[in-house]
């Protein structure tokens, strides 16, 4: 065997003793990372995340191309790119589904970490992280509804922004600051659109930290034990490999939607351009942000509302502190998993609720659903922690099976 | 694997849009539509006889803003014949060298011109109600093409009860029923250039399969589109399936 | 951690065939991945309606001979001169050598009587100097680019300064005795 070097392999160590791009993926989500043997699916939403955040600033970057930020223009530069941008309809119907489909991944991976304990020590700030991106999430999401500048859109944007008038004292100055005017108009369009573009790289920098504070600690496992090296292989081949067919899923799924059901997810409203003096007859978010609409419309007070609406996420901080159980998996803390699955019901309910009006039933479904949120979280969860004996854990990852405690 | 499609099946029916509590919920009789479907086309055929319609019937009231004259190639027009159908029409352009605006004949890269210059003057020709622009009415309401159709033939005498404010006409499924448009949509109210009978019903459903072209011209496009991505994203997933079974399988053999 | 020499052995058979997956599979999705940028690129081309506005159309009736217009074609103004006996037999006799792009006057016009070119300058893009009246013509009575100097001639073409080109000459026809058609 010869032992000279090729020049693409001297050319590679040249550059790499400079910049050790590949040793640092390769430490990263290759061979030298390594990872539980034992994860399942629900292991697969954070990269599916990963691979829908890509989508979402590659069409957003080329539909702002087409796009004017401009209260007149803009809804008809939304058709411009339906109509007349080539392939201008697929990047549109991409971005738009995207963004749900964003949620949709995010949402099923904030519940794994729920049922896995994988906010529990020491994985408090990669939770900690995960929080800031769903915020900013929703921050981005709320700010590019605002853009098509539909009727959903503009009074979407006047609902939601009237909340910060509740801050006593200075809420009406908050207000029109945030709006740069008298009413939502078109600097708070013009304004919503820079942020817009801004706080997707924001997001890519905190999915920096969160994955970094991931590596610290390693992937938490369905079975909730430290793995030991022994349980780990390697995350390439075998979670690259999972994950790409994962996407492969994903992205049946999300075709499906953005080539046959496109509109399924929005509201027809937006397709009637912003009326400043017609409101629609039923003012409804999206999907993604009905259960904290719910929340918000719980109580009749205006700032209280707001208070609760803003606590059901922050709360979320705490958690880590609040499940006081010192076991971390569902899967062997039997009364644990049944409140975690009544909080998932709790939250579809919630959803629901937030898309009615907020009278009768849906009023008063919606008002249970909020307390059982707080509850399940300030009383449930601690209460549970330290009266639930969970099942016995396994030895280890490698040895799941173990004898019957008698 | 089953749980990871069960849980994307899930997810994506949980975030269908909840039924919308309106203040009625008003039940529209569905329809069958050529462009429905997983591989749904429009009948050329019958978006001429819709535009016909629109030209005839609608365009007095409702503009059509996002729609060229070019745009009706789609419709299996030739480029001499959308020439002509544009020349019929005037929209204003200028100034002139004297400042003045006027009027001149269409293009095809014109857009179709509005049947009035301002919303004020609109709704002084139609009792003070605004007859929408119509580019995107079928997405624009819910079930859109099924609430348009069964909106034109759903005319009918207002039930005792109801007492019908001056100028509205009663139908079955406008929301509040009491709409400002009066019934538009009659037997023979036009002539068919290619001669189909034209009974309401085929009036209805040839205006709102225009409609919905008018709104989604890119149906058959993102159908067509949507077909070939879904076989391959199919065909990338069976095999990074099969490679990933493969490499696991090493496992097996520690 | 896994033995390669026992997985080998017992892959031998089935070896060629992983590698055919793994080869596959990694084209097909990078393939996969290409053909998603292809839509993103695509459209930064020109659209329908941008492509649609390609044409112009104006009229050449009431511009008298000496005089001239402007029109926009493409997002540029064309020139559009009624050229005048005199600046006609100008154009039409200069001696080739003395153009730095060679160009016969017949070869630039489809009706000697009207010029018609792109009023873009060749050297790098400013409107030339010309179709006013107040405006200097250059040297040459054409038309004159106060950017850089360069002097153009009765048929557009540059006789003196930096420009490398004559001004170029549209794609156009004459729809009618009056009418010209341009793109």
């Amino acid at each position: 065997m010869s032992t000279e070097k090729s020049i693409w392999r001297k050319a590679y160590e040249w550059h790499e003793e400079r910049l050790p791009i590949i040793g640092f993926l390769d430490h990263t989500i290759g061979t030298k990372y390594p990872a539980p043997k034992n994860l399942n699916y629900w292991w697969n939403f954070g990269s599916l995340a990963l691979v829908i955040l890509g989508i979402m600033i590659a069409t957003g970057i080329f539909l702002a191309m087409n796009y004017t930020p401009h209260a007149d223009h803009a809804f008809d530069s939304v058709e411009r790119i339906m109509r007349e941008v080539n392939y201008g309809w697929v990047l549109r119907y991409m971005h738009a589904n995207g963004a749900s489909f964003f949620f949709i991944v995010v949402y099923i991976h904030i519940f794994r970490g729920m049922y896995y304990g994988s906010y529990k020590a020491p994985r408090e700030v990669l939770w900690w992280m995960g929080i800031i991106i769903f915020l900013l999430m929703m921050a981005t999401a709320f700010m590019g509804y605002v853009l098509p500048w539909g009727q959903m859109s503009f009074w979407g944007a006047t609902v939601i922004t009237n909340l910060f008038s509740a801050i006593p004292l200075v809420g009406d100055e908050i207000v029109t600051f945030l709006w740069g005017g008298f009413s939502v108009d078109n600097p708070t369009l013009n304004r919503f659109f820079a942020l817009h573009y801004l706080l997707p790289f924001v997001i890519v920098a905190v999915v920096f930290l969160h994955i970094w504070a991931l590596h610290i600690p390693g992937s938490n496992n369905p079975l909730g034990i430290e793995a030991t090296p022994a349980d780990k292989i390697p995350f390439h081949p075998y979670y690259t490999s999972k994950d790409a067919f994962g996407t492969g899923v994903m992205l049946l799924v999300f075709f499906a939607v953005v080539f046959w059901l496109p509109n399924s997810m929005g509201h027809p409203d937006n397709y009637t351009p912003a009326n400043p003096l017609v409101t629609p007859p039923h003012i409804v978010p999206e999907w993604y942000f009905l259960p904290f609409y719910a929340i918000l419309r719980a109580v009749p007070d205006k700032l209280l509302g707001v208070i609760l609406m803003f606590s059901a996420i922050l709360i979320l901080f705490v958690l880590p502190w609040l499940d006081t159980a010192r076991v971390r998996s569902a899967t062997f803390r039997p009364i644990f998993k049944v409140f975690f699955w009544i909080f998932v019901a709790d939250g579809v309910l919630l959803t629901w609720c937030g898309a009615q009006l907020p009278e009768g039933l849906p009023l008063v479904l919606g008002r249970l659903g909020t307390a059982w949120y707080f509850l399940h979280f300030i009383v449930f969860l601690p209460v549970i922690g330290w009266l639930e004996t969970p099942k016995p854990l396994p030895a280890s990852i490698s040895e799941p099976v173990i004898k019957p405690a008698e | 694997m089953k749980k990871i499609i069960l849980a994307a099946a899930a997810a994506t029916v949980l975030s269908m849009p909840m039924a919308v509590n309106a203040a009625e919920d008003i039940a529209v009789p569905t329809q069958e539509w050529s462009f429905n479907g997983l591989l749904g086309t429009f009948d050329k055929q019958q978006l001429q006889r819709g535009l016909q319609v629109y030209r005839e019937v609608c365009a007095a009231c409702h503009g059509l803003k996002y729609i060229a004259f070019r745009n009706f190639e789609a419709l299996g027009y030739s480029e001499g014949q959308i020439k002509a159908l544009a020349e019929e029409h005037q929209v204003e352009d200028g100034p002139d060298e004297f400042g003045d605006m006027f009027m001149r004949p269409a293009k095809a890269s014109d857009y179709l011109p509005a049947p009035f210059p301002n919303d004020a003057v609109a709704r002084m020709a139609n009792g003070g109600a605004l007859p929408p622009d119509l580019s995107l009415i079928t997405k624009a309401r819910p079930n859109g093409p099924d609430y348009v159709y069964n909106l034109m033939l759903g005319y009918e005498d207002p039930p005792a009860d109801v007492e019908l404010m001056p100028g509205m006409s009663y139908n079955k499924y406008f929301p509040g029923h009491q709409i400002a448009m009066g019934v538009q949509v009659f037997d023979d109210r036009v002539a068919y250039a290619d001669g189909t009978e034209a009974t309401s019903e085929q009036i209805a459903k040839d205006v709102t399969a225009f409609l919905h072209w008018a709104a989604e011209p890119k149906l058959e496009a993102r159908h067509s589109m949507g077909l070939k991505v879904m076989l391959y994203t199919l065909l990338f997933t069976v095999l990074a399936y099969l490679l990933k079974v493969r490499i696991w399988s090493r496992l097996e053999k520690k | 951690m896994s033995n390669t020499a026992h997985a080998h052995a017992a892959d031998a058979g089935g070896e060629s065939r992983r590698d055919f997956l793994l080869h596959s599979t990694v084209a097909v999705g990078t393939l996969g991945g290409v053909m998603m940028v292809w839509p993103l690129l695509d459209s930064m081309n020109p659209a329908a309606d941008t492509l649609s506005l390609s044409t112009t159309e104006f009229s050449v009736d009431g511009i008298e001979p000496g005089q001239g217009i402007t029109v926009v074609w493409r997002g540029k103004p064309v020139f559009v001169r009624h050229r005048t006996a005199s600046e006609i037999e100008a154009a039409e006799t200069v001696d080739m050598d003395d153009l730095p792009d060679p160009q016969a006057d017949d070869a630039r016009v489809q009706n000697p009587e009207f010029l018609i070119l792109v009023g873009v300058c060749t050297h790098l893009g400013c409107i030339p100097l010309g179709m006013k009246q107040t405006e200097p013509r250059g040297d040459f009575g054409g038309w004159f680019c106060p950017c850089h100097g360069s002097h153009y001639d009765t048929s557009g073409r540059i006789r003196r300064g930096p420009a490398p080109a004559n001004l170029e000459v549209p794609p156009y026809e004459f729809v009618s005795d009056t009418t010209v058609r341009i793109g």
